[in-house]
């Protein structure tokens, strides 16, 4: 499943899984499908304050540096250490061993200006019912 | 650049149907990656990886004093090639900075082709035609010839199914076969720091060659190699990139390529790169490995929170497994062990200089 119909999303390639008032972070299969081999992942400590829309972070690929733009405010409980020392995790499971960032929210209304799945889906280009890759 | 000025080679077909991802790179629509950049890596290191390099530029000198010519023109000992040898050189100007990287193969008595990168051609052609007598004929061949390469421990076992007559080929020779019925030119060089081959032929037949070559590799795993894979498997054998670790600001000398210059010849360039050599560089480059970021090229190399020099590559190695670079910095701190930064995102990420190269075959 390449757009998971349970996560929010953002236009700049983030998803939002919620889970009460803690929102979990990481990036899309279309984002690690872009960047390529993933090789680096740097992430704010436990008890920073990250912004809606405002550079969370940065994950780096073979080739370049792409700033990871946070889809919810609000403060960070907690950052995935696996996927600092295994960054290939964003590209073999984004939805899953490979998120990012545990963050408590600020404001859930914020989650009104993310993506539906299918507004998301037609962002990518994905055509309704073409399924997986 | 428009798209519609860049240039395609002969594999653009192939490319596509392979799923490649194309990019704008010295005027051509290039492939960068197929399967992935890591992937493509290791079957380089592990197996055998096809590369279309059609884009680098192939000239071609012939006569009397083609030898000669080309002698004066080239850092490197030239004059004692023989017949079926190859060797890497660089064009240089007069005040003994780099115009490019080259090699030279002799492929009969009067006969000569030099590879040239593909950003440099127009350049690298004006600059031969200025300094070449008129007993010297020059051609310009790059438009007409594709080159495809194959590199990797598989490399020799691949390629001699197709052609027995390579598997005999030193390294850093050159010689004349057919590949799957075509005539072409096949040189043991690369770029990758694995064994491998170089074939130069006319661009109509190269998708017969590449076709033939990745069917017969295929039980033994070779991948096509994109320019993103290139230059990581260049990076960690510690090849210099032109237009990153050389340029017309650069001398041999700080570049760590003086071992590609015959001082005790005439050549363009002799004087000003012997004074350089008799001063000692003021800055020289040095491998790093950085610890906490990807350094890339343009980055500051700092020491004690002062900017000293500049990061010219940076990647990660797959093959080596450690985010490494190489980067100009003062002769004094390029001794390995010497801990410095590298300012990536406004913060000094450590690094510590290292003996290059990063990675070395096994059986070398």
């Amino acid at each position: 499943m390449t757009v998971p119909q349970d996560l929010r999303y953002s236009k700049e390639h983030e998803w939002v899984r919620l889970d009460g008032d803690t929102a979990t972070i990481g990036i899309t299969h279309f984002a690690q499908e872009q960047l390529g081999d993933v090789v680096f992942v740097e992430l704010p400590e436990k008890g920073a304050t990250v912004r809606q829309f405002a550079s969370l972070g940065v994950v780096e690929s073979v080739k370049a540096a792409s700033d990871i733009y946070s889809p919810v405010s609000g403060e960070v409980v907690e950052r995935n250490v696996k996927v600092i020392e295994k960054p290939e995790l964003v590209n073999s499971a984004p939805y899953g061993d490979g998120w990012l960032l545990r963050v408590r929210l600020a404001d859930k209304g914020e989650l009104q200006k993310l993506l539906s799945p299918e507004d998301y889906r037609s962002h990518i280009g994905e055509t309704p019912g073409s399924g997986g890759d | 650049m428009s798209l519609e000025a860049l240039h395609r080679t002969p594999l653009f077909e192939q490319h596509r149907a392979l799923g490649a991802k194309m990019v704008p790179f010295a005027g051509w629509e290039m492939p960068i990656q197929y399967s992935g950049i890591v992937a493509e890596h290791r079957a380089v290191r592990g197996a055998a990886g096809l590369f279309d390099l059609s884009h680098m530029g192939e000239f071609y000198f012939s006569g009397a004093g083609a030898g000669a010519a080309l002698d004066r023109l080239v850092s490197s000992d030239i004059a004692g090639l023989e017949v079926g040898q190859a060797r890497y050189g660089l064009l240089c100007n007069e005040r003994g900075t780099i115009v490019d990287d080259v090699i030279v193969y002799r492929i009969a008595p009067q006969h000569y082709m030099m590879v040239v990168n593909a950003s440099n051609i127009a350049k690298d052609a004006a600059h031969v035609r200025a300094h070449l007598s008129p007993d010297v004929r020059f051609a310009d061949g790059s438009m007409a010839t594709a080159l495809i390469a194959i590199q990797g421990p598989k490399a020799a076992d691949i390629l001699g199914r197709l052609a027995p007559a390579v598997r005999d080929l030193p390294s850093f020779g050159i010689t004349r076969t057919e590949i799957a019925g075509v005539g072409a030119t096949v040189a043991r060089t690369g770029y990758t720091g694995e064994d491998g081959f170089e074939i130069f032929l006319p661009n109509a037949d190269a998708a017969r060659v590449w076709g033939a070559l990745l069917e017969t590799g295929r039980p033994d795993g070779i991948l096509p190699v994109g320019l993103g894979a290139r230059d990581t498997l260049r990076l960690e054998s510690r090849f210099s990139l032109y237009g990153n670790e050389i340029d017309e600001t650069t001398d041999p000398i700080e570049a760590g390529l003086t071992w590609t210059c015959k001082l005790d010849k005439d050549f363009l360039g002799r004087e000003a790169i012997a004074r350089a050599k008799d001063a000692g560089p003021r800055r020289r480059i040095a491998g790093l490995v950085v610890d906490g970021g990807v350094a890339r090229h343009g980055h500051p190399v700092t020491h004690d929170g002062a900017e000293v020099g500049r990061v010219t590559s940076g990647t990660f190695g797959p093959t080596v497994g450690k985010n490494i670079a190489l980067a100009y910095v003062p002769a004094d701190l390029a001794k390995v062990g010497t801990r410095v930064g590298v300012r990536i995102r406004e913060r000094d990420v450590p690094a510590t200089v290292v003996k290059t190269p990063f990675y070395r075959r096994p059986d070398r």
